[in-house]
């Protein structure tokens, strides 16, 4: 059998037509999965979606983040969850879905007069 | 005395220097972008440490001796890291286990170091043993994903412990500096042997064939293997080519 040399490049998405992928009779390609990474950046505050990495697990979610995202002291906490068990809003659907909030001000509490006192709201 | 103390805290900071270099030589080429952050992560706090040690050795020195003159500017026989460091980085298991192995007996020294007479080897000690126990943990996971993982890694793991292996015994063998401290590393096996043997039993790899093999000695008193001529090399040649050059 023929053998071919598959080479991706930066940007590449497997298998779809991308590089040099002839064949397509060889082993799918076992990518480590998909995470994305929640980090607290100090107590008291909430963990905030910081971007995503690749590990094979978990665990390897963890310290992978550890090393890819509070290496700077970004944070105090980490979370990590696999990207397929988000779910997310369809773009293509944003007008029935936001556009409906924009004319209703009065649910912004816009329309009342802050006492001096209270600082920062 | 104070040159035993000189030698011990030369010898600390070799061997961070030298498998800080190694790991170097990984940066931009790890399995994935996130291994090849950790390794250069673990590549940092090695040097880091090594600077530290450096700085006192130089003070300990005295004359105009500096951090850098102490790295860049001494020969092969001057080097006192352990041979095992200078190991190449053959494949990642290779790499792994050999930061596995370093780490662990890293971890009992500096542990033990914390409790030392020489106060700032205790809070250097201190202040590295954080991220020595993360390396620890880093290459721990690492040495059971490779040896329980596929065929293929668990080989590669294997492989790997026969060659490295012939390079632990030195760890444990005091060299006259170490012994005239009161330091004498023997100390340290017990705890590095039930820590290095757990794990690669839960790796799968036994470690039967290799408990009477032949150990090599040497790195400690300069007697280096023929690995680190080229890492020196490397390292110091921006220094050998323009000496005193700074930037």
């Amino acid at each position: 059998m023929k053998q071919f040399i598959k080479k991706l490049y930066y940007g590449d998405i497997p298998d779809a037509g991308s590089g040099t992928t002839p064949s397509n009779d060889q082993q799918p390609r076992t990518d480590w999965p998909l995470w994305e990474v929640f980090i607290r950046s100090k107590q008291g505050l909430d963990h905030k979606h910081v971007g995503s990495l690749h590990a094979s697990d978990a665990q390897m979610a963890i310290e992978n983040a550890r090393d890819v995202y509070t290496r700077r002291q970004e944070g105090v906490s980490i979370w990590v969850v696999e990207s397929k068990h988000l779910t997310a809003s369809n773009p293509a659907e944003a007008g029935e879905l936001f556009e409906p909030a924009a004319d209703k001000v009065y649910r912004h509490p816009t329309f009342y007069n802050l006492p001096d006192q209270v600082n920062y709201m | 005395m104070q040159q035993a103390l000189l030698d011990y805290t030369l010898s600390l900071s070799d061997n961070a220097l030298i498998l800080g270099q190694r790991n170097a030589a990984w940066c931009g080429h790890g399995p994935i972008l996130e291994q090849d952050i950790a390794i250069t992560n673990i590549t940092l706090d090695l040097i880091g440490q090594s600077r530290i040690l450096y700085q006192y050795a130089a003070q300990l020195k005295g004359g105009d001796a500096t951090e850098d003159s102490l790295a860049f500017l001494r020969s092969e026989r001057e080097y006192k890291n352990c041979l095992l460091v200078e190991r190449p980085n053959g494949d990642w298991a290779q790499t792994i286990l050999r930061q596995f192995l370093f780490s662990c007996f890293q971890r009992e020294l500096y542990t033990q170091l914390t409790q030392g007479k020489d106060s700032t080897l205790a809070a250097i000690a201190t202040k590295s043993l954080k991220e020595v126990s993360y390396h620890c943990r880093w290459s721990r996971e690492w040495v059971l994903r490779l040896g329980d993982g596929t065929a293929e890694s668990h080989t590669r793991l294997v492989k790997a412990l026969e060659n490295l292996w012939p390079y632990t015994g030195e760890l444990f063998k005091g060299a006259d500096y170490e012994l005239a401290l009161g330091l004498d590393p023997a100390m340290l096996y017990t705890n590095w042997l039930s820590a290095v043997q757990s794990t690669l039993e839960e790796a799968t790899v036994s470690l039967a064939s290799l408990t009477s093999c032949f150990m090599q000695t040497g790195g400690k008193t300069g007697i280096h293997t023929e690995e680190l001529g080229f890492i020196l090399t490397d390292l110091q040649y921006m220094q050998r080519t323009y000496p005193s050059c700074d930037w």
